[in-house]
């Protein structure tokens, strides 16, 4: 009997309550996105603003409810693991988006040319 | 009392088999870590390129919403479904893990098939990929995780068929973990393309 509760702690994995919960908030979650974006209800700033937000706390949710994150015992290496994905996520996106909306704000296509042609390249 | 130390042995995990299990099961995190990495480069692409429509129509046009709902739902239901055959698994009854697989094989399938037919009606309609780098980053993004589910659904079929074959000895169980991760995680993938692509697609943004 104690080998048995042993082997259930052990193998995080989750209940039926769990995956319920999961799927029912996930499912509220995304139908809220939506809605909110086909009715135009708020100004389109503030819905991107908002469906980003709902669309990570979606993530948390099924991390928690499908993937059991949080109910990793000690040391918790997948969670390190993840932690630093997410870094290099959010260094690849925001990264590239801020290098080339910088290059796109201080070129004209005129001088994207002159600059490729100046390089022996250009199309 | 040989017969109950055999019935112990196959379906109680020793102490060596749990370590096993786990390091097997953050090995298979790790790569799904890599491949977040992957669609993390695509995601990017297409934030860079989703407003050089060359001219051509934007997603704003193109998107038909009420099919990307079903195809989240779709999805998303598909994966409720696998977690049930992971309870199914870990409360050893056979025929509910073939079944609940095969409703997420079914599920996935249908989701698929969405997104091929919406693929189909744009490539008709003259947006193909080669059409603008917007349509060329949106095939990309989309078509990856199209091809993972792909394969999710070849591993679910093989999975299937050695759980009825062979039962669920350990091997299976093990693996049918690392299949329910892999497809949380394409259910996860799918959440962000669904609000990043089409639904700020949709506000044309």
């Amino acid at each position: 009997m104690s080998k048995q509760s042993k082997v259930s702690t052990t193998t995080n994995e989750g209940t039926l309550g769990m995956y319920v919960s999961g799927f029912v908030l996930s499912i509220a979650l995304t139908l809220a996105a939506y809605t909110l974006v086909v009715k135009r209800t708020v100004s389109v700033n503030l819905t991107i603003f908002i469906i980003l937000t709902l669309a990570v706390i979606q993530f948390l949710v099924q991390m928690f409810f499908f993937l059991h994150l949080g109910r990793e015992t000690k040391p918790r290496w997948k969670l390190f693991v993840l932690i630093f994905m997410i870094t290099i996520v959010l260094i690849i996106v925001i990264g590239s988006i801020w290098i080339m909306n910088n290059l796109n704000y201080r070129m004209t296509p005129d001088q994207m040319n002159t600059y490729l042609n100046n390089q022996g390249g250009g199309f | 009392m040989s017969q109950n130390l055999s019935t112990e042995n196959s379906l109680q995990l020793s102490s060596q088999d749990l370590e096993k299990d786990s390091k097997i099961q953050f090995g298979f995190w790790v790569y799904i870590m890599t491949d977040c990495v992957l669609f993390a480069s695509l995601f990017a692409t297409y934030a860079v390129l989703h407003t050089s429509t060359f001219g051509g129509t934007s997603g704003q046009q193109l998107f038909n919403m009420h099919n990307v709902l079903a195809e989240t739902l779709l999805l998303l239901t598909s994966s409720f479904t696998c977690g049930l055959g992971i309870l199914a698994a870990r409360a050893k009854d056979k025929q509910k893990v073939i079944l609940w697989l095969l409703a997420t094989f079914l599920l996935g399938l249908a989701f698929l098939a969405l997104e091929l037919t919406e693929f189909r009606h744009l490539y008709v309609d003259g947006n193909g990929w080669t059409r603008s780098a917007f349509l060329s980053a949106f095939y990309t993004l989309v078509g990856t995780h199209g091809l993972h589910i792909t394969i999710g659904l070849i591993w679910i079929c093989t999975m299937a068929a050695r759980v009825y074959n062979a039962g669920l000895t350990k091997t299976n169980a093990r693996q049918l973990t690392l299949l329910s991760i892999f497809w949380h995680f394409l259910d996860i993938v799918w959440i962000f393309i669904f609000t990043i692509v089409y639904l700020m697609g949709a506000l044309g943004k």
